[in-house]
């Protein structure tokens, strides 16, 4: 008999499958569908959608300075899209990257204060620390999937929170002076500022991190496309038990993608640091990336580009939702429901499906997606 | 203070933490049990921790008393989180969505309109305004036995509704017809949708159910612990809750049985500062012992039990 953790698991993981494949127009339906509810939910609020959403995009390109931040916005859902989506790939759900984005901050921020080296070691180091911290938070993760059958989504997120705990401890002991709530500032060694760029942005906090991020973007697609690696990251992903009959490692390769995409989200946190704080907060909530992350990669259909411009809209939102705060009055939180609201129409296609109908020439099957998930 | 007052108030912190997660317990099992999972529990206890703080405050302004208003803050956190539910069911079983992913986005949906309903009723203030919480009460004659008469005989009304609940919960799944159409829709949905049982009605039944029960835990923190809402009143007790369902395979007592486990890991840290030797202990270290545990507790051998057969899987009567 199957263990019951193997068989809820099981249950778990049925029909990630359908994320790794994707149409581009239910998407975009999605979004327009989304922005409705976020429209609707604002009338109902006593706002005029209309002014707020004028202000939130307004707020993007409003000075060079709102430019450069929002790109400063963008950066790390980036990196925490494609550590879901990479998990995702393989089969897992990382609901984790919060917390690996966490010890990612924490590796980059022991480095970065403790130790004095010349810049060309010390930034690379920093960055390096970040990820690899990132990478055994979520190491952990795939261990205790593959070995004791704990399922991720439950590990992951005990592990935020622990995560959050242990690197408020680590900076409250040994990285800040006593009282204060953030750990001391990264020496100008371990910063990945650019100075001239900020300089000419108006001081919007420009950063290596985001060449960074397009780097990872393009290694994503190498890893999973193009390295034996990733043909078994992505046969485990599709179906382990054909993959471990044909002689795979399917225990290895979970911890291994999960590594990887704990460095992904790793890298994430450690730029935070490095190129737009300097320091690291004690705080009693993670900042949230993590979660955005996983609406990143869905949006995303999983796919390199599908990432990187999902999250430009979710970076331009949450940025651009700080306008419509200052401008019509409205809560940020919208922008929540807004994007809450397009992941929940992805997840549900057939709604999608059943608005898009009566525009649709050729009648599509209306079943076909949630079959293929049904059936594996 | 002595060792036997130190362990009788131990004992009902316990208590009081350890409710709130039976409650969402209960109503995760009662999904998961109809063959739907669900992770959304985090977010429809937020939903309820919400609406709780805001019906019983709006209805201490309309000039009702205390107790009363808190009653009714209990009622709307049920309705609350079951208009969440309700989207779940929604999505999971008439569009057959993936169970995991509607669950995230349930806590993503409802974290984002508490806030943003609280900042809309309260001239944007990230809290609502406090409430006047339920006061303990003690069973009269029982309260008097040493240890355990601090420990167990004197609580919230909540405690009381709870323990009466997992009765409830348990006779309603294995002793009537209702409780074995329910199971068998998460057994075996072919099967029930042979003999004529609606696989959609009994799953819609068990997920609009863990609203309820989750609303119901979500209010008892509010009503109970915090006596208002901010966007950290619930802060993961939903998951524990379901790796409380897990943990307790998937039955009424396990399930209640695990979810005071956690509750006395939860209520250690309120006295971490009474001892000598556990004052050594940084406090970061104890607001991390529950999910540390919850984790080891997932790791170490679970025993044999089993989850529902048809757990995660959309039923599609065409594949019968």
């Amino acid at each position: 008999m199957e263990s019951p953790e193997k068989q809820y698991n099981k249950a778990l993981g049925k029909g990630i499958k359908i994320f790794t494949k994707s149409s581009s127009l239910v998407p975009i339906v999605a979004i327009i569908l989304g922005l409705i509810t976020g429209a609707l939910v604002m009338l109902a609020g006593g706002y005029n959608p209309l002014v707020a959403y004028g202000a939130l995009f307004g707020k993007l390109i409003e000075s060079p300075y709102d430019i450069g931040e929002t790109i400063r916005a963008i950066t790390p859902l980036i990196f925490t899209g494609l550590s879901v989506a990479f998990a995702f790939r393989t089969g897992l759900f990382n609901i984790g990257a919060e917390g690996q984005f966490v010890m990612g901050m924490l590796g980059a921020t022991l480095i970065g204060v403790k130790l004095d080296l010349p810049w060309f070691i010390h930034a690379p180091l920093a960055m390096v620390g970040g990820a690899v911290l990132g990478g055994i938070w979520a190491g952990i993760v795939g261990y205790l999937k593959a070995k004791r059958g704990v399922n991720e989504v439950i590990s992951s997120i005990m592990m935020n929170w622990i995560g959050l705990y242990f690197a408020n401890y680590v900076i409250g002991t040994w990285l800040s002076e006593k009282g204060q709530q953030k750990s001391n500032e990264v020496h100008e060694s371990a910063s990945w500022s650019i100075g001239w760029l900020s300089e000419m942005m108006d001081h919007a906090r420009m950063h290596g991190g985001t060449i960074v991020a397009l780097i990872c973007v393009f290694l994503f697609y190498i890893l999973l496309w193009k390295t034996k690696q990733g043909y078994e990251l992505r046969a485990v992903g599709l179906n382990p038990d054909a993959a471990h009959y044909a002689g795979m490692n399917v225990g290895r390769t979970v911890v291994k993608s999960m590594f990887i995409a704990g460095a992904f989200a790793g890298l994430g946190g450690a730029f935070e640091v490095l190129g737009v704080f300097g320091y690291q907060t004690i705080s009693s909530a993670s900042p949230g990336y993590g979660f955005d992350g996983i609406a990143v990669s869905l949006l995303g259909g999983n796919t390199p580009v599908g990432i990187l411009l999902a999250a430009i809209l979710f970076g331009g939102l949450t940025y651009g939702s700080g306008g419509m705060s200052f401008e019509a009055d409205v809560p940020t939180e919208v922008v929540r429901i807004v994007i809450g609201a397009i992941i929940f129409f992805i997840a549900s296609h057939g709604i999608v499906r059943m608005v898009m109908k009566p525009f649709s020439f050729r009648r599509n099957k209306p079943t076909d997606g949630s079959k293929e998930a049904s059936r594996t | 203070m002595n060792v036997i007052e130190i362990l009788g108030q131990l004992m009902n912190t316990t208590l009081v933490f350890s409710t709130a997660l039976i409650f969402v317990a209960l109503g995760g099992l009662l999904s998961e049990r109809s063959g739907v999972v669900n992770i959304g529990l985090e977010g429809l206890m937020t939903a309820g921790a919400f609406a709780a703080a805001v019906g019983a405050d709006y209805a201490a302004r309309s000039g009702m008393g205390g107790l009363t208003a808190a009653w009714v803050g209990i009622v709307t956190a049920m309705i609350f989180a079951t208009v969440f539910a309700l989207l779940h069911a929604l999505a999971t079983i008439t569009f057959k969505a993936n169970q995991v992913v509607v669950g995230t986005v349930i806590n993503f949906l409802a974290l984002g309109f508490s806030l943003y309903l609280v900042k809309n009723l309260y001239d944007g203030a990230g809290e609502t305004n406090s409430v006047e919480m339920f006061s303990k009460y003690a069973i009269p004659g029982l309260s008097d036995i040493p240890l355990i008469g601090e420990g167990l005989f004197t609580a919230y009304p909540t405690t009381y509704l709870c323990i009466v609940m997992i009765a409830i919960v348990w006779f309603v799944l294995f002793k009537t017809p209702f409780g074995l159409r329910l199971r068998a829709v998460g057994e075996h949905p072919g099967s029930a949708d042979t003999v004529g049982i609606s696989v959609t009605k009994y799953r819609y039944i068990g997920v609009l159910l863990s609203g309820v029960l989750a609303g119901l835990g979500g209010a008892t923190i509010t009503l109970t612990t915090t006596g208002t809402f901010s966007h950290n009143t619930i802060s993961g007790q939903g998951f524990i809750a379901l790796a409380a369902v897990i943990f307790g395979k998937w039955h009424p007592l396990g399930a209640a049985g695990a979810a005071i486990f956690f509750g006395f890991a939860i209520s250690l840290r309120n006295f971490a500062q009474l001892f000598e030797f556990s004052q050594q202990i940084p406090e970061e270290f104890f607001y991390m012992l529950p999910y540390l545990l919850t984790l080891i507790v997932l790791a170490a051998a679970v025993g044999r039990s089993r989850a529902p057969g048809a757990l995660g899987e959309p039923y599609d009567p065409s594949k019968r």
